[in-house]
């Protein structure tokens, strides 16, 4: 390295999924020139599918991540579905855009209070706030019932007793009474107190998940439609050997229904008035956060939640904030969607400087890294277990941020209206959202476009069990026999986290390659081969580091983008066996 | 202890009753096949208890069980974390990143040396030096070692930190293995599930709180309260296995009357664990009340079992 320039590491980078390194290079002003982004953890998943039954691979890919548990598997079995010509019914449909949208939900409250909030609110500062004045602050933004000075002053005294018994536990070691830290004590307050709510309220609105799965984490699917069968009555079972008492056919029963709708009931009712609320007020303190941060510029959607009208998220490309021009995506084109490995610890046949469709993805581990433990990685050569997705030859941004936008510049009524709104109270344009806070506030936005389309989806089900139509999985093409020596497709959706992908070829009944394209990927990968850095890089590039002790900018932008790097590292190979070699 | 303050007072400031935290104890003591005297001794243990240190660590996982612990019922985690244990490590939950993270994780084994509760979740890669996964440039395999020496007992949660689970299905391509063949000079608690139960996950916790020892463990090192049967053996559709009503397809008449999946595939006859027993998320349901057999997460070696819907022979 050269003189002036100092080196800061973040490793590691916690509040996320999984494992991240960030490097970053900082001028004699603190200012950030060059960041890198290493995954440093893999685990060869797609290695492992290899051979085995199709309709298994679901599970497999499913535990490439629990955060996002549900995606995955839906990815896959879409992916399956669309090698074998299979069409799903109706009900299947839409009780996967509930499980799917639930997942939204869910997720985007959790990474708002545990893993992002901290970044904004400083839990000392909240043990000076005022109660009965935060509860004032708390119901000028909304009508939760919760609300009182009684229940923030127990919070706080909560607060208190924990800091003053010395044990800080998860809350030691953090940044507090850092300089980047803006929000009045009561305001911290609020948002502390909220932290703790939100831990009970998404232990109950994951029921939706049990319903229909089984459990959550990792609730189960179906490749063909979901498993659970709707049962309108149960079958006496007897009392014979193993009786245990009256139970239900199976959960997806009157009862089951109304657990459901409960949940999105709940899930509505804190996203409206707690979590929005609580976006949009921290961001008014960090508005200088809506100006930094932007990443790459552009923005890549696959779309989700099919059906007929209603919400449904739109697929295309935005280049360089054009939002007047949407460009249509193929995931099967050859020259669109490609992955590179340059400065990745993978080698391709034909030399890394090559770019490769999922179809044609090889797989070989070839690690070129310092010998652990080390203190920095060599990030002229190869850093990162994670690839660099390109579209078209550029690096994309995706996400909530990518979505919000696709909506807006599709005209989507009711996102353009929560949108505009939204910016108008803080006073900012249009442009605020390429920015870290901007990522922020549009992760808060969509969830509330998912839970608002959530009762429709519901109510057709409900309906169509009334009309007698419990169809819930597509018989045909379940047995191997019936299918294709070869066959292949692409199963995708939109996840939390963004577009998702998984593309399978299948022959004589076995996976003969498997791949996924995963939204971690697109946004926290190495250069590429032109040096192009990833949506991570770019967006972190031009931070000013108060404190390069206490890097408190760099969590902020990484989190806004909320990174799930199990995801993001994958290893495939939809061409042949395995070819496993380490170089080092 | 820094200071004099009881679980009792610490569960009253959170809005828990005593009424309520002796039945807590209660449902405890019950589902882990304690006598019923257990659960005063259990309350009165559990009131005088300090925060006992939990230092988590996260190899290859993919943070589902994480995602299992903030999901428990019976004890929640905002509890967990807030009254009961002092979670002075857990790189999903807590604040601190980068170098002011390890120096808290530092700053607990010292402090807490030989009585910490060192609970890991993934597998541990141990091919080609460790490169397949490391924090803070330290491969996994090395911090592993070095928090065990210091640690009082170790849970290894999860069935990749038990038994090495996905990363270890063939062809193991980063050589992963379980805590156990690390880990071999202390008590070793495996609790397997893709991911667990949550309540099995906080039991767990919450009975090494008490009595700071690890509870019955069968020949695999799983708690017996909670392995010791079979999902079969509890089975609310086990009447239909032996009336040989079977579900043939995932919609079909069989299916919707909620008979037996086994011949879809379900391993519940041979999967030790308490699905049908406790349930999930709040007793809403588990999978095979949703309609899918039982992938048998928590036994060794399921992924390479020979396919989920392949009927056992
Ligand atoms: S569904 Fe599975 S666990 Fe239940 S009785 Fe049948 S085989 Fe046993």
């Amino acid at each position: 390295m050269s003189a002036p320039r100092q080196r800061v590491v973040v490793d590691p980078v916690t509040r996320i999924e999984g494992h991240l390194r960030i490097e970053a290079e900082t001028d004699a002003e603190g200012r950030i020139t060059r960041a890198y982004s290493a995954g440093t953890m893999v685990r060869g998943i797609e290695l492992i599918l290899q051979g085995r039954d199709p309709r298994d691979a679901w599970a497999y890919t499913q535990r490439i991540c629990g955060v996002c548990t549900l995606v995955h598997g839906i990815a896959s079995v879409r992916a399956v579905e669309a090698a074998l010509g299979i069409a799903i019914p109706p009900n299947a449909q839409l009780i996967r855009n509930l499980m799917i949208a639930a997942q939204h939900v869910h997720d985007h409250v959790m990474h708002f209070y545990h893993l992002h909030a901290l970044d904004w609110v400083d839990v000392v500062s909240a043990l000076k706030a005022d109660p009965g004045r935060t509860a004032e602050l708390a119901r000028s933004v909304s009508k939760w019932p919760k609300s009182t000075p009684g229940h923030f002053a127990d919070m706080q005294r909560r607060l208190k007793g924990f800091v003053e018994s010395g044990q800080l536990g998860i809350f030691a070691n953090g940044y507090w009474g850092h300089p980047g830290y803006r929000l009045p004590p009561e305001a911290n307050l609020m948002a502390v107190a909220h932290y703790i709510e939100a831990l009970a309220w998404q232990r109950d609105v994951v029921k939706l998940h049990a319903v229909f799965g089984g459990k959550n984490p990792h609730p189960n699917l179906v490749v063909g439609g979901v498993p659970c069968a709707v049962s309108l009555e149960a079958e006496p079972r007897g009392r014979g050997p193993g009786f245990r008492g009256g139970r239900p056919a199976t959960a997806l029963d009157a009862d089951g229904l109304q657990t459901v709708r409960e949940a999105i009931r709940s899930m509505r009712e804190f996203v409206d008035e707690v979590y929005l609320p609580d976006a949009l007020a921290i961001a008014a303190h960090y508005k200088d956060w809506f100006r930094q941060g932007e990443g790459v510029g552009n923005f890549l959607c696959f779309g989700d939640f099919p059906g007929a009208g209603g919400m449904r998220i739109p697929a295309g490309a935005i280049l360089d904030r054009d939002l007047a021009t949407v460009h249509p995506v193929d995931l099967e084109a050859e020259g669109e969607i490609q992955e590179f490995v340059a400065h990745a610890w993978y080698a391709y046949r034909d030399g890394k400087e090559r770019g490769l469709h999922p179809y044609r993805g090889e797989t070989e581990f070839a690690y070129t890294g310092p010998r652990p433990p080390y203190e920095h990685l060599d990030v002229e050569r190869d850093y990162s277990w994670i690839k660099s997705p390109r579209w078209k030859g550029r690096p994309m941004e995706v996400g909530p941020l990518a979505r919000v936008l696709l909506l807006y510049a599709r005209g989507h009524e009711s996102a353009r209206a929560l949108v505009d709104a939204s910016l108008r109270r803080l006073g900012l344009p249009l442009e605020a959202l390429y920015s870290t806070m901007g990522r922020t506030a549009a992760r808060a936005l969509e969830t509330k476009l998912f839970a608002d389309a959530m009762p429709g989806w519901l109510d057709a089900l409900t309906a169509n069990i009334e009309a007698g139509d419990l169809r819930t999985f597509e018989e045909r093409r379940w047995d191997p026999t019936t299918w294709p020596k070869r066959a292949r497709g692409a199963g995708f959706m939109e996840a939390p986290r963004g577009a998702l992908a998984h593309w399978v070829a299948i022959e004589d009944g076995r996976i003969a390659g498997y791949q996924t394209v995963v939204p971690s990927t697109w946004n926290a990968g190495p250069r590429d081969a032109a040096g192009r850095e990833g949506p991570y890089e770019a967006a972190l590039k031009g931070h000013r580091l108060a404190d390069a002790k206490r890097p408190l900018e760099i969590l902020r932008t990484i989190h806004s983008f909320d990174p799930c790097i199990a995801c993001a590292v994958h290893v495939l190979d939809t061409e042949g066996g395995e070819r496993v070699r380490v170089q080092a | 202890m820094d200071r004099q303050d009881t679980l009792i007072d610490r569960l009253a400031r959170h809005g828990v009753t005593r009424r309520a935290f002796l039945k807590y104890c209660a449902t405890l003591a019950s589902l882990m096949a304690l006598p019923p005297a257990a659960a005063r001794a259990m309350a009165e243990a559990l009131a005088k208890a300090e925060r006992p240190s939990v230092i988590w660590l996260s190899f290859q996982e993919c943070t589902g069980c994480t995602e299992s612990l903030t999901r428990s019922h019976t004890h929640g985690v905002e509890a967990l974390i807030l009254e009961s244990l002092s979670l002075d490590y857990h790189h999903t939950l807590q604040a601190a990143s980068g170098e002011a993270a390890e120096r808290a994780r530092e700053a607990a084994m010292k402090r807490h040396a030989g009585r910490y509760l060192l609970v890991v979740d993934g597998s541990i890669p141990v091919k080609d030096g460790g490169v397949y996964s490391t924090f803070a440039g330290i491969s996994n395999l090395d911090l592993l070692l070095e928090a065990a020496r210091d640690a009082a007992a170790v849970v290894a949660v999860g069935t990749c930190a038990a038994f090495g689970g996905l990363p270890a299905a063939k062809p193991n391509p980063t050589g992963a293995v379980p805590v156990a063949e690390i880990v071999r000079d202390k008590p070793l608690i495996n609790v397997p599930g893709c991911p667990p139960i949550p309540e099995v996950i906080t039991g767990v916790l919450a009975h090494w709180l008490v009595f700071r020892t690890p509870p019955a463990l069968d020949r695999l090192g799983r708690p017996r309260a909670f392995y010791g049967d079979t999902v079969h053996d509890h089975c609310y559709r086990l009447p239909f296995y032996f009336q040989g009503k079977y579900a043939k397809s995932f919609d079909d008449e069989g299916a919707r009357k909620g008979w037996c999946l086994y011949e879809l595939g379900c391993k519940g006859p041979v999967t030790r664990n308490a699905c049908a027993r406790m349930k999930w998320n709040g007793a809403t349901s588990f999978p095979v009340e949703s309609g899918h057999g039982c992938l048998g997460c928590s036994e060794p070696g399921f992924w390479d079992a020979g396919g989920f819907y392949r009927p056992m022979s």
